[in-house]
């Protein structure tokens, strides 16, 4: 599978002008930025959802000054109704599933460094890549503007399940148009990331540069490229359900809508819909969709922890054949978001073994992971700091999937607080230590200036003690039988934890707090910081073979020629303990 | 700073674990046949997940610890065993788990849900609604009445949509808004969905199940143990779903009666 370079189609003359420099742009690099810039626009809106929602849950009386400037109906006097938690967090969930943790780990970073790292000059169809984001960006405004309009966001959750978000403002506030909206929304998303998957494994398979094979690409190179598979798939089908949830809405169709419902008293007028066909249709995106997440972040992190340790990790190919059996096996678990749906008891069993499976190639990989750590030389830098906290994250969320994964106990924990904290640790916040530790990573190559270490760390920490202040206490409400989705808590039961959820929500605003130091530092970095190196972690794929930043066409006209593997450490090179993918010389020691 | 991220590690993954260890936080009284095989398959997969969990979070510490920040240059080995021990140890570790938890632990599953209700079990049935439930006990001629949703009207009190005027089975049925059911008496319940769609909890029974609207389904659980519990909707279903409650009232055969004549005298 060995490519030889010279691919006319897709090289494009440098840009000109401001709206095609930096708008409209067709350069992968531009783009990728333009991702990660919505996703962090979007990850401080989510995260400010997440204050209000965590603020209202233990002070639902408290004032919250401006609040009712956003939304008079959903804040009045700025104190949250209960209709208004539920739009909060069906946007928070949307906001961050979607916009967060498909955009920046696999969108923004791949963009930026996989046609880089393959030592091409470009995606294989920049004009795709242009309206891939154009299009995610109409679908962020879009979701946006249901806070604005009268009938405010959606209450149905970021699974919008049926029939609930099919029927219209019968069943509720921010049914109608907000509903609408959110749906129009996800629709657009799913297009935006089909051309973007496309144009991803276009480009792995055909504008590797000579000497790139397959098993040469660093490990994030192949994250990325399994999880633009797994993205053609899973958006595939999510699309088509968006469609049907609209037909359903607007064209009084009933796809997902039973006869015989009474809502607000009225008879509907539908017939022959499942509402469990909704759910299928989801979920059968919704779990590959948790590895659209965390792949990415995997790779990431495999990248970064191997130039931190100074050494290969043990086995490259095991790392990748685990992420693509995950990948294959992430199709066949959605079930297990369904075991006390009313779905046949038998499918339960049939959905668990597989969601048990995938335990092992999770395992494997973390293994590796660890057993890489021993016997290396680990520089500790904000980027590895964030790397070693996934996995952290990653082994906290994944045990507690083995309860998940169960139907009998599930029967006891679904619904519950217990979910959530399983799904934030593993997804959520995993991911996002990828994407942090990408950041400081990538940081020096995509600007030219290195981030400041210092606050880099000091983040790590209050993210990293944060975190699990937040989330592990989650999954102690769960145990207990803390139903989540609850504006309040008014169950019997409830006053005993309430102290619980009181130390979460101020764990919560101080950890988001230090989020600003992160943010600071990258703003401040960016025209202040200290110029970077072209390699300033001594590492060896080709991103840092070219300069900080690199010229609008990658490698200045030149197609590098590749002879190693991304993971020559620990060897005597020429400029050290490493040898780049594209120098000759071969390791002496 | 390596060192520092291993004892902050080890710290957290101790302090995590020293909860459950104590037994802080538990699940409620279990009041079900079936729900001691749920609460063991917990404990098991608690134990064993609790283990992982530390095992891995104190080697990670560990290592991050013992491996961080040596003198440049310094020489890196591998560990002995390398990538194939790592895939072994997966293997057989989770292998284990997986024959151990998955295997044999659906029996838990198939006490709930494979195994038929007793002929004589009670059928009640329930409907979940916006925000409210409200259950239903056929009455002395033991058949429940047709639903015909165009006649729901909660001003009038027919939340079920009976129509007793011209069916004969509804005119006995007694309907509720609480769940009045004897001790040890296996309990049928059926589930109807007014509207979108909600789940019946009891954390005490162990038992959760959705109400999937144009889809009747049906759990039975035996209770053993009389008192209040709550029922709680875990389906997130509009606006009220975190006010959607009611209570189960586990009666002594005896209460019950008297509760059913009661009823019956009322209509």
């Amino acid at each position: 599978m060995e490519q030889t370079q010279p691919q006319s189609v897709h090289v494009h003359a440098p840009p000109e002008g401001f709206l095609w420099k930096y708008v409209f742009s067709l350069d992968h690099k531009v783009i990728g930025k333009q991702y990660y810039g919505l996703a962090l626009i979007a990850v401080f809106t989510g995260m400010i959802l997440s204050w209000l929602m965590r603020f209202h849950l233990v002070w639902p009386n408290a004032k919250i000054v401006g609040l009712d400037l956003i939304s008079k109906s959903g804040a009045p006097g700025g104190v949250i109704t209960p209709e208004y938690y539920l739009s909060l967090l069906t946007m928070h969930g949307t906001l961050m599933v979607f916009f967060v943790l498909t955009n920046a780990p696999f969108a923004g970073f791949g963009n930026y460094f996989l046609p880089i790292q393959i030592g091409a000059e470009d995606m294989a169809f920049p004009r795709f890549n242009m309206m891939s984001f154009w299009t995610t960006a109409a679908a962020f405004l879009v979701l946006v503007l249901a806070f604005f309009i009268p009938d405010g966001p959606p209450i149905s959750g970021w699974t919008a399940y049926a029939p609930l978000s099919a029927v219209g403002s019968d069943a509720g506030p921010g049914l109608g148009w907000g509903q609408n909206l959110w749906a129009i929304s996800i629709g657009l998303f799913c297009i935006g990331q089909l051309l973007g998957s496309l144009n991803f494994i276009a480009t792995t398979l055909d504008l590797r540069t000579k000497g790139m094979t397959l098993m040469r690409m660093p490990i994030c190179t192949w994250a990325w490229f399994i999880t633009s598979c797994i993205g053609l798939l899973a958006f595939a089908v999510l699309l088509p359900a968006c469609l049907l949830l609209i037909l359903d809405r607007m064209a009084g169709t009933s796809f997902f809508i039973p006869s015989g419902l009474v809502i607000s008293d009225r008879l509907q007028n539908h017939a022959g819909g499942s509402p469990l066909l909704w759910q299928h249709l989801f979920w059968f995106f919704g779990h590959p969709e948790v590895y659209i997440a965390i792949l990415p972040a995997m790779g990431i992190v495999s990248h970064v922890l191997v130039t931190s340790m100074r050494k290969p990790l043990l086995s490259a190919k095991v790392i990748i054949y685990s992420m693509i059996s995950i990948g294959f096996l992430s199709y066949m678990v959605w079930g297990h978001h369904m075991f006390v749906s009313g779905m046949n008891p038998f499918s339960s069993l049939l959905f668990s073994f597989p969601t048990l499976t995938i335990t092992i190639p999770a395992t494997i990989l973390t293994l590796i992971w660890l057993g890489s750590l021993y016997g290396a030389n680990i520089r500790i830098t904000a980027a590895s700091l964030f790397a070693l906290g996934f996995v952290s994250m990653f082994v906290s969320g994944g045990v507690t999937g083995f309860f998940l994964a169960q139907p009998s106990i599930d029967i006891y924990l679904h619904a519950t607080y217990f979910v959530v904290g399983h799904f934030h640790m593993v997804m959520g916040v995993a991911a996002i230590f990828g994407i942090l530790s990408g950041t400081y990573f990538w940081f020096p190559k995509m600007t030219g200036r290195m981030m400041n270490e210092t606050l880099g760390q000091l983040h790590f920490w209050f993210t990293f003690i944060g975190t699990y202040c937040i989330f592990m206490p989650f999954h102690y409400l769960g145990l207990v039988g803390n139903v989540r989705r609850y504006a309040s808590f008014i169950d019997d039961f409830m006053p005993a934890l309430m102290p619980v959820h009181r130390f979460v929500t101020i764990a919560a605003l101080i950890t988001g707090a230090a989020q600003f130091i992160f943010l600071y530092n990258l703003i401040h970095s960016r025209f202040f910081g200290k110029p970077a190196t072209d390699n300033p972690w001594d590492g060896t794929s080709l991103e840092w073979s070219i300069p900080s930043p690199p010229p609008w066409n990658n490698f200045g006209g030149k197609h590098p020629v590749v002879y190693h593997d991304a993971h020559q450490y620990g060897v005597k090179g020429e400029k050290g303990d490493f040898i780049m993918q594209d120098s000759p010389e071969t390791a002496a020691g | 700073m390596g060192k520092l991220f291993g004892v902050v590690l080890a710290i957290i993954a101790i302090l995590s674990a020293y909860p459950i260890v104590a037994h802080w936080y538990v699940q409620p009284v279990d009041i079900s046949t079936h729900g001691h095989a749920i609460d063991e398959q917990l404990a098991d997969t608690m134990a064993e997940a609790g283990l992982s969990f530390l095992g891995a979070q104190l080697l990670l510490a560990f290592f991050v610890w013992r491996f961080s920040q040596r003198k440049p240059g310094s020489r890196v080995w591998n560990i002995p065993g390398g990538a194939t021990l790592m895939v072994a140890a997966a293997f057989i570790l989770v292998g284990t788990e997986i024959l151990a938890l998955g295997v044999l632990g659906q029996k838990a599953w198939a006490n709930v849900y494979f195994t038929p209700p007793k002929p004589d079990a009670m059928q009640i049935q329930s409907q979940a609604g916006q925000f409210a439930f409200y259950f239903r006990y056929p009455g002395v001629d033991g058949k429940f009445g047709p639903l015909h949703p165009d006649k729901i009207d909660e001003g009038n009190s027919n939340f079920f949509g009976l129509d007793p005027a011209n069916d004969v089975e509804s005119r006995d049925d007694i309907v509720s808004a609480e769940l009045d059911v004897p001790v040890n008496r296996e309990i049928q319940l059926l589930m109807h969905a007014k509207d979108v769609g909600h789940s019946f909890y009891v954390r005490e029974l162990r038992i959760q199940q959705d109400f999937v609207p144009g889809l009747d389904l049906a759990v039975h659980f035996t209770p053993t143990q009389t008192g209040k519990y709550e029922i709680v909707c875990t389906q997130l279903c509009g606006l009220g779903h975190y006010n959607m409650k009611a209570y189960l009232n586990v009666l002594s055969q005896e209460d019950f009666d008297k509760w059913m004549k009661q009823k019956i005298s009322e209509q």
